[in-house]
């Protein structure tokens, strides 16, 4: 039985004032030209809460780039969503702020590319952008607004998550997450120089682990690892098509944001046909929905309902077949492709320049 | 959080009635909790006037249950969303 979505991550566009080498968009990203209008992004959202979707992540690139934000914010309180703002800061005054307040938005999570402006700036490829944000910040708590810090995590800035985890409480965050880079879309081709190494790992878990003891009923810290040190695979979208839909900037329906590096999987856009059908039709909702689709070792695993064979676009990008069992999967023949991988790349002979992207 | 608590909901978390899947919600950054009866009626009682011991009051009379059985699930169900950052309390 295919369930209804819980969740929606809307992507309103790709524009975004920073360039982090390791953005999780598309290689090829949407020019404004092709992004949807509000009246689109409107129907979509009632659609959405009609079909079953509770959350709703207003998201990008910058979606604060929209010039329509605090509308669209509107519409999906209209819808009946529990509407989220993952920004980077950039882009919101004292003033929009308010005004996306007054229409309801229920929460803001807010990314940051480092504890010092020397780190955020260079990671972010943007100038005065930790100033800025920090600015942003002092606003959000000011007002109020619940608030979560997303901290994306790697091997330059992986040594300061004590200082990260401080520095969500005293910007008053009720919540942290600690993203640690997970390898798709632009992210791939930094990879080598984005790698934590294990010791840093290590050192992230305990930390972690201190950390939550200690701020318990203060903070909550949830924590992505790098799972390319993980003895299992995550559990993408909590399994394919059962939780999750992703829209992109022009109306494309995903399955996940990274989906598109599939080659194969046909996608439909909200824009020529109801969302409903595309959730519980569409070829590329079904191709890897449930269990049918997976190879014997997963079929046969007791973890089959706890992981779902793990990421599909890592099994395409790292094995080139989306259909394999996810390489971080220690039972899995592609672990040993994945550990060549990690001993080549974490201590390169040369330390790879970060490679920014650009819309 | 203990009998003299208060406790309230904070601002980004709120009740919901799910229409689609039928069932009343409790949605928080990214939490979704759907809430069986008890949870709804200790809920129905969270007014952020009203002491965690008030609340095991007015339930234990309402569904005339000994109150001792009643703090208990009122306290455990409130600690765990407390520590979950889906709900405050003014300390007691």
């Amino acid at each position: 039985m295919v369930n209804p979505p819980l969740a929606m991550l809307a992507e309103l566009t790709h524009r975004c004032p920073l360039s982090c080498p390791y953005c999780s968009n598309p290689q090829e990203l949407t020019q404004k030209d092709r992004e949807l209008t509000t009246a689109e992004w409107t129907d979509i959202f009632a659609q959405a809460a009609d079909l079953g979707v509770l959350q709703l992540h207003l998201s990008g690139g910058e979606p604060a780039s929209r010039t329509d934000i605090v509308e669209l914010t509107s519409a999906a309180q209209k819808a009946g969503l529990y509407t989220n703002l993952i920004t980077s800061g950039i882009g919101l005054t004292r003033r929009r702020l308010e005004a996306l307040q007054d229409v309801g938005l229920d929460h803001i999570q807010l990314s940051v590319q480092g504890v010092t402006a020397q780190i955020a700036d260079r990671i972010g490829g943007y100038k005065g952008g930790f100033e800025r944000k920090m600015h942003v910040a002092d606003h959000i708590a000011e007002m109020g607004f619940p608030l979560t810090l997303n901290a994306v995590m790697h091997r330059e800035n992986l040594d300061d998550l004590p200082a990260t985890i401080e520095m969500a409480l005293r910007l008053g965050a009720r919540r942290i997450e600690v993203a640690c880079v997970q390898f798709q879309g632009w992210a791939l081709q930094n990879r080598s120089a984005l790698q934590p190494s294990r010791d840093q790992v290590i050192a992230a878990k305990k930390t972690v682990r201190d950390a939550r003891m200690r701020f318990e009923g203060e903070m909550v810290i949830d924590f992505v690892p790098p799972d390319y040190y993980s003895d299992f695979p995550k559990a993408c979208m909590n399994g394919w098509g059962s939780t999750g839909v992703n829209i992109t900037p022009d109306g494309t329906v995903l399955p996940c944001h990274a989906a598109e590096t599939i080659p194969g999987l046909h996608f439909e856009r909200v824009t020529d046909k109801p969302l409903k059908e595309i959730w519980y039709d569409g070829e590329a909702f079904n191709a890897y929905r449930g269990t049918d689709w997976m190879p014997e070792l997963c079929q046969s695993c007791e973890r089959r309902d706890i992981d779902f064979g793990g990421c599909r676009c890592q099994a395409m990008a790292v094995l080139n077949n989306a259909s394999a069992t996810d390489p971080v999967c220690t039972k899995s023949p592609g672990r040993a492709v994945l550990d060549a991988l990690l001993e080549q790349e974490v201590q390169p002979e040369i330390m790879p320049e970060l490679v920014y992207r650009k819309l | 959080m203990n009998d003299l608590s208060v406790p309230v909901l904070p601002r980004g978390v709120r009740r919901h009635f799910d229409k689609v899947r039928g069932v009343p919600v409790l949605l928080g950054p990214e939490r979704v909790l759907m809430l069986d009866e008890i949870g709804c009626a200790i809920l129905d009682h969270v007014d952020g006037v009203s002491t965690i011991d008030e609340i095991s009051t007015k339930l234990a009379d309402i569904y005339a249950a000994p109150k001792e059985d009643v703090s208990t699930d009122v306290s455990d169900f409130l600690t765990d969303l407390g520590n979950k950052k889906l709900l405050d309390a003014t300390h007691g």
